[in-house]
């Protein structure tokens, strides 16, 4: 390896990538419309879920059951039905997720102390949303029970009967439970995936394309040359990138920053050397723009966006598809993310996730080398 | 004409299925993201694992943690001795939620008085956390009620008879046992014909106008309106076909109930793929390499999916955003599949989905036609 070829190709790629104002657009655009989109569009913070209210008894005691869900940040009323049929038209129609339906009998049976049903109807279409949709519903319904025999026990002359039980729930490293700082640091993985992705796509396979690489073929710069001189300036664009996603993510939508900014450069720095050597070895192979863009699109942003715990919980998985998670950079790497902004885990507890980091990036690149051969197929 | 349009049609088709590309394209996306969101995309929370710090080692607290060791949503991972390893053991991931159960548990029990128990969650994933709040509460309001049912037997045995309670019946509607696979799979068939008939469409234009060939049909004796035509037919038919593979898959395979008309899903499908056709001619109208068509199609595809509803809820999005979702024809799709899959609609539910995605197909192709005529020229 020489520094003056490698310099020399390292300019070369800068004075591409700058005249090309369409992939600069990319460069720049691309994190900003993300992060953004993904920012506002990624939200699983039900509130004012839709309800539909039937009432059969119409007394004192249902009506102040529905308060209760008026009340609530998560509920809001949006039609009372007069009927069954005007009930299940309701959900049907998506209208509302969640029905309360109180029988005809409720005081009465309050009364005589049997136990009264409240039906949740939930459209479970959503499945997690319904899930959370019932766990309020029940939250509203056991609150209001328990007062009510709070109440009828002092009545009764009880009144040292407190609650029996109650939960403290202590919300580590998301206190609020705020979607947005759950999704939005894996945002930054998505992006670093398409960049590195859709960057070298553009690279290689553009100067088979073109016939130019046999140009640079008959120039005496060496394969890894070649290679460390294309990937150099990307690499540098998808650090640029990476701080400008942090910076949107901590100073748009205030998700806290609470490790080290060692640990996300480090780590930043590994991801992208082994999304850009992935990216650089398929448009090797592939020497057409169009397939290598779409097959590095494949592999990186589709793994990125469902195998890496990014959104959907890894553990939950069945164990085939946890295993081949294990082979997924971004999966790695976006545990990374949520440690160095929620949890402020120290680098110490993070050295497993980087050395897989690092492995991954290694192997890329030694194939990514190998795979290159300095002539005219 | 039909002579001609026959011959345009026989062209593309064979187009289309020579090119291995295509080929590849056709199937093997439609299935990996098919297998990959039905198997990986999910939000059921199963298993948690969570750890047990017992501090009062009552008979009581005993029966407070049997009652999470038999549920299904926790796995009782350890039991800890101290603080110290409840830190270190959310911190290095092993538990997701410990139970941390004061001493003087039992003794405020059985007083009467209100005990407390302490739930530490790592919410790192929120959503993961609040579900798995809600089945807490859900175990924790039932031991309540039990141990004051209890209680009450206890000290005044006439009034445990007259307590007045309210439950709640759950009725999860159209997907009673919460499947995250029965809100993705057929939502998956909405994403793919996106990608697949938009891009496929745009590609097969611009590939025409990148070598040349468009010249040469442009000489021929066929009409635009034939050229048009002959284009986006082949594309409408595969995206029909493909609607109906996936949706073969999603029954047989995955066993997702199919509760509605094969005639109310063709008329939606019919609608969205000409909304579809249209975007993807727009897009060869602005694009002249395929590459800048891969670009644009994925800078539409992408807010066209994270603002469908496919995953992540419109009405948890802010209002403005909420607004801009009217003009993603996914959305109606979505709708009107899903309800046909799961709550079995008919026309007289789903019309304004259809009518919107109507109008939309109108708006699209109009524009779509108009800016394609004029780029022939």
């Amino acid at each position: 390896m020489r520094w003056h070829r490698l310099l020399a190709m390292g300019r070369k790629e800068f004075i591409q990538i700058l005249r090309d104002t369409r992939s600069l657009a990319i460069v720049v655009t691309m994190p900003l419309i993300l992060m953004l989109l993904y920012g506002y569009g990624v939200n699983l913070d039900y509130k004012n879920i839709p309800v539909c209210a039937f009432d059969r008894e119409g007394s004192q005691q249902s009506q102040d059951l529905l308060r209760r869900f008026e009340a609530s940040d998560y509920f809001t009323v949006v039609r009372v039905a007069e009927n069954y049929p005007a009930v299940v038209e309701g959900v049907e129609a998506g209208q509302c997720q969640l029905a309360v339906v109180i029988p005809h009998d409720f005081s009465q049976r309050l009364a005589g102390g049997q136990p009264a049903a409240v039906q949740a109807l939930v459209d479970a279409t959503d499945d997690n949303g319904a899930n959370l949709v019932m766990g309020y519903t029940e939250a509203v319904v056991a609150g209001f029970s328990q007062e009510l025999q709070m109440e009828w026990l002092g009545r009764q002359g009880r009144a040292e009967f407190r609650v029996p039980l109650s939960v403290e729930a202590r919300t580590w490293f998301n206190e609020e439970l705020n979607s947005k700082d759950f999704i939005i640091p894996g945002i930054v993985a998505l992006v670093m995936a398409v960049i590195g992705a859709f960057l070298t796509s553009l690279t290689i396979a553009r100067e088979w394309e073109r016939g130019t690489m046999e140009q640079l073929i008959s120039t005496p710069v060496s394969r890894t040359e070649i290679m460390v001189g294309k990937l150099v300036p990307y690499f540098v664009i998808g650090l640029l990138d990476t701080a400008l996603c942090t910076v949107i993510a901590v100073a748009w939508f205030g998700v806290p920053f609470r490790g080290q900014w060692t640990t996300l450069l480090l780590s930043s720095a590994l991801f992208l050397l082994g999304v850009l050597g992935q990216g650089y070895f398929i448009s090797v192979v592939a020497k057409s723009q169009l397939a290598a863009s779409q097959a590095a699109l494949v592999s990186t942003l589709l793994p990125a966006f469902l195998l890496s715990g990014f959104l959907f919980a890894i553990e939950q998985m069945p164990a085939v598809i946890q295993t081949i998670t294990r082979v997924i950079p971004a999966r790695y790497y976006v545990s990374i993310l949520k440690g160095v902004f929620l949890k402020g885990t120290p680098p110490a507890l993070l050295a497993e996730h980087l050395l897989a980091l690092a492995i991954f990036a290694a192997l890329v690149m030694g194939l990514a080398t190998r795979a290159f051969h300095k002539r005219l197929v | 004409m039909w002579a001609r349009l026959r011959q345009m049609l026989i062209k593309e088709f064979i187009q289309v299925v020579r090119d291995k590309r295509m080929r590849f394209m056709l199937v093997v996306p439609p299935m990996v993201q098919m297998l990959v969101f039905g198997y990986a995309a999910t939000f059921e929370i199963h298993h948690v694992p969570i750890a047990v710090l017992d501090l009062d080692h009552s008979q009581e607290s005993r029966e407070l943690v049997s009652r999470f060791t038999s549920s299904p949503y926790f796995d009782v991972r350890g039991y800890l001795d101290n603080q110290r390893q409840l830190r270190e053991w959310i911190d290095t991931e092993q538990a997701v939620l410990v139970l941390h159960i004061h001493p003087g548990f039992a003794q405020k029990l059985n007083k009467g008085e209100t005990a407390s128990v302490q739930v530490v969650v790592d919410a790192t994933n929120s959503n993961t956390a609040l579900i798995a709040l809600g089945y807490v509460n859900q175990i924790a309001q039932r031991f309540a009620a039990d141990s004051q049912s209890e209680r009450l037997l206890r000290v005044a045995p006439q009034l445990a008879e007259r307590a007045p309670r309210v439950e709640l019946e759950r009725r999860p509607w159209y997907n009673p046992d919460l499947r995250s696979q029965w809100f993705f799979v057929p939502g998956v068939i909405g994403t793919l014909i996106l990608i697949m008939v938009g891009l496929l469409t745009a590609f097969a234009i611009v590939r025409e106008r990148e070598i040349g060939t468009l010249e040469q049909i442009m000489v021929t004796p066929i009409t635009r309106t034939e050229f048009i035509l002959g284009k986006t037919a082949p594309f409408f038919i595969i995206g029909l076909i493909d609607t109906a593979l996936i949706a073969l898959v999603g029954t047989l395979w995955f066993k997702i109930p199919f509760r509605g008309e094969i005639s109310v899903l063709l008329v939606g499908a019919v609608l969205y793929i000409l909304c579809i056709l249209a975007v993807g001619l727009f897009i060869s109208t602005i694009s002249r390499t395929q590459q800048q068509a891969m670009v644009s199609a994925f800078f539409f595809n992408m807010p066209a999916i994270i603002f469908s509803g496919f995953g992540f809820p419109i009405r948890n999005m802010p209002e403005w955003l909420q607004a801009l979702t009217y003009l993603d024809p996914l959305r109606y799709f979505l709708v009107v599949i899903r309800s046909v899959y799961l709550k079995g609609s008919g026309l007289d539910i789903l019309w304004p989905q259809m009518a919107s995605m109507a109008a939309l197909a109108a708006a699209l192709l109009t524009i779509s036609i108009f800016r394609f005529r004029k780029s022939l020229d």
